[in-house]
């Protein structure tokens, strides 16, 4: 430390130099000309040296601000993290109580908010995510299977969804399974011919298997109407009474007053239970030995062969869970949104899961769904900002890595104890490690 | 010698590995007898992991053939079968030279995922676990009994909810030998089980494989360089260099063979002569 707090100032101004004229070199061009169309059609040059030094400038001195203050002791990255670390071991603590305080809130949300809208979408939209987040979670967090591809079985579940009710007329409790069951099927036929694959390697694969399935759904016109998407994809009844005002309806039934609220409401519980039905089964698979062989695998491939586990099944397995509750959530976003096209199925959205799991620490389900409530809804906090809003949310993403590098939740807990249950340090956890 | 012959638990037959022109093994043939600690030892380089790679799946051999007895007569062709089958199906267990543990599971984690086909079994391929069948909280308990006896047995019982990574070297290597064992084999592969541990932890390792072979029958099949755990408890060794078999039989046979001394003291093919002129007088 005492090295430290003695100022270079030689050495920050040549760092500040650096990075001005790094900043030159990156914004010349970008930013240093600016081109219209001229009165006869050419294109003209407008050089913009004074908008080009301003930003050159402030990076000159920023840079050189910062590189003092570090030398001044005053940004102790290393200790930060260290009193994150020690937040993290208590965040453990609290965790207990945590889980119930959310789930109450998750339930009082529509209660809250009932007369507002925009918070009950808002609130689907998070639970949606956080069901995802959970189904990916037993791949790449328990599983240690790096999935860039995940939005690939959400498309199937969607489309399994509206093409089964559209051609078969068949309610959505029906078809909810159908789909889940076909995304499953995607996720075995995609397991095969990755099985040899780990880290860097599966991911490119998954990533192209993603979209594959996208570019099919968009060049399959006759089976998926193609770009157009689908349209009219039958609204979820209340078991069988449709969201209608009038005869039959839900409303007349239970002798409300009829809202569209209603089928608001519901489709947040429906999403509510699925996502908490997911986070049961994951919780309960985890304490079953397929689990712990999820967890094994993550640590040491060749030790889980060495001791009889079939690894080939084992990852087919995970696979196959995850796949299918990402078929649930895409056959519930079928029915909530009533139309679906391949647009909603990009890249960007296997990333935003994945994004979710390693913000919220790979393996923890509650620190997942903190990481896709942050998310989401901090997604949604910055829609005014626009254009900034990519900006804003890269850097608080760089923050949360620079403080919190192994994500919100990251210490384990294990699924069986003898004397006591430990919580067990993010440093020895091998999904962490890497 | 006859004795083995009678009834081995494990006969390698004319074994050879290569890699691309690298001939690593070369017609190799060993019999392990069934209760007995058979080593295998060699200078550095000398085929030794191969072997144990061949007979436990992780290498499919060029040539030859290993077969596995058991005691109830049943024979498994181990070249034949996949590592994990070897592992479940043939109950070959095995460690690793560089300890191979889940580091973040806590030790009777460990423990746990070597008893996972049983409990697999139990828990009706998860189907009837996930709902809570009560056969299988039965089974869990069992093995969670067994994994503490095992525990108990290498000295690890107040660790038993401890990650594996936070244990101390010595510790990992009896843990990992605790999770061959609940796999409960009938040969137990030991790669280099001494390695890295002081004089005292190698003598209380010597105790700890006799009394796993006295309590359990298991047969034991050992790489050492130790020679104080080599000659203290294998009854069978047999030493390699470059592939090849150069001596096979007790320790005392092993300890006098001018070629086994020749070849750890790096001396050529002309100076055994002279070597086992001095050596028998």
């Amino acid at each position: 430390m005492a090295i430290r707090s003695r100022l270079d100032l030689a050495a920050a101004l040549k760092d500040s130099v650096l990075a001005a004229l790094l900043a030159l070199g990156l914004f010349g061009l970008v930013v240093g000309i600016r081109t219209e169309t001229g009165p006869v059609g050419a294109l003209e040059l407008f050089p913009r040296i004074g908008l080009l030094a301003a930003i050159v400038g402030v990076i000159f001195l920023g840079r050189f601000a910062f590189v003092l203050l570090y030398q001044g002791g005053f940004l102790d990255f290393a200790g930060a993290r260290l009193a994150s670390a020690n937040l993290g071991t208590r965040f453990g603590g609290i965790q207990r109580f945590a889980g119930p305080a959310l789930l109450g809130f998750a339930i009082a949300v529509p209660i809250l908010f009932y007369e507002n809208r925009y918070y009950l979408d808002l609130g689907i939209l998070v639970l949606t995510y956080v069901m995802l987040g959970w189904g990916l979670n037993i791949v790449v967090g328990l599983a240690g299977l790096l999935d860039l591809g995940y939005v690939a079985f959400y498309a199937v579940g969607a489309y399994a969804y509206a093409l089964l009710a559209q051609h078969t007329g068949l309610s959505f409790w029906v078809c909810l399974p159908v789909a889940g069951i076909l995304a499953a099927f995607w996720g075995i036929l995609l397991g095969f011919p990755v099985l040899r694959l780990r880290g860097d390697y599966l991911a490119i694969v998954t990533l192209a298997f993603g979209e594959i399935i996208r570019i099919v759904l968009i060049n399959w016109q006759s089976f998926t109407n193609g770009p157009n998407g689908i349209t009219g994809i039958p609204r979820p009844s209340f078991f069988g009474l449709p969201f209608i005002d009038g005869e039959g309806g839900f409303a007349e039934r239970f002798g409300f007053e009829f809202s569209p609220l209603h089928r608001i409401v519901f489709l947040y519980y429906v999403i509510l239970v699925l996502a908490l039905v997911t986070n049961f089964v994951t919780i309960r698979l985890r304490r079953l030995p397929i689990g712990r062989a999820w967890e094994a695998l993550r640590e040491d491939e060749i030790a889980c062969r060495s001791l009889g586990i079939n690894t080939t099944n084992t990852k087919l397995t995970a696979f196959a869970i995850g796949a299918m509750f990402g078929g649930f959530a895409g056959a519930f976003f079928a029915t909530r949104q009533g139309f679906i096209s391949p647009e909603s199925f990009v890249f960007m959205e296997s990333a935003l899961i994945l994004a979710i799991v390693v913000l919220g620490g790979m393996g923890s389900q509650i620190g997942v769904a903190v990481a896709a409530f942050v998310m989401i809804g901090g997604f949604e906090l910055f829609r005014e900002f626009a254009q900034a809003r990519m900006l804003l949310f890269g850097a608080a993403m760089v923050a949360i890595m620079v403080w919190r590098p192994r994500g919100l939740v990251a210490t384990r807990v294990p699924s069986v104890f003898l004397a006591k249950r430990k919580i067990i340090p993010a440093e020895v956890v091998e999904g962490a490690r890497r | 010698m006859s004795a083995s012959e009678r009834d081995p638990i494990l006969e390698i037959r004319h074994l050879t590995m290569r890699f691309g022109g690298l001939l690593a093994v070369d017609d190799l043939s060993i019999t392990a007898r069934r209760g007995g600690v058979t080593a295998v030892i060699g200078p550095n380089g000398a085929g030794k992991t191969t072997v144990f790679n061949c007979v436990t799946g992780f290498y499919r051999p060029s040539q030859g053939m290993i077969r596995l007895r058991h005691r109830d007569g049943a024979e498994f062709l181990l070249e034949r079968l996949p590592d994990f089958r070897i592992a479940s199906r043939g109950r070959v267990a095995r460690t690793f030279q560089n300890v191979r543990l889940f580091a973040g599971m806590t030790a009777i984690e460990n423990l746990l995922v070597a008893q996972h086909n049983p409990l697999m079994l139990a828990s009706g391929y998860s189907l009837l676990g996930i709902v809570g069948f009560p056969g299988y909280a039965r089974a869990e308990r069992a093995a969670i009994e067994r994994a503490a006896h095992w525990l108990e047995r290498t000295g690890l019982l107040s660790r038993a909810d401890d990650p594996a990574a936070s244990l101390a070297y010595g510790a990992q290597r009896r843990l990992e030998i605790a999770r061959a064992m609940c796999m409960e084999p009938v040969l137990l592969c030991l790669d280099e089980p001494a390695a890295g541990l002081n004089p005292r932890e190698s003598e209380e390792l010597n105790e700890l494989l006799m009394r796993i072979r006295a309590d359990t029958g298991t047969s034991i099949l050992l790489i050492e360089h130790d020679m104080s755990v080599v000659m203290g408890i294998s009854d069978h060794i047999v030493v390699l260099d470059y592939g090849r078999k150069i001596a096979d039989g007790t320790p005392q046979q092993v300890r006098d063979d001018p070629k086994v001394i020749a070849a750890y003291l790096g001396v050529d093919e002309e100076a055994v002569g002279a070597i086992a002129t001095e050596v028998k007088p």
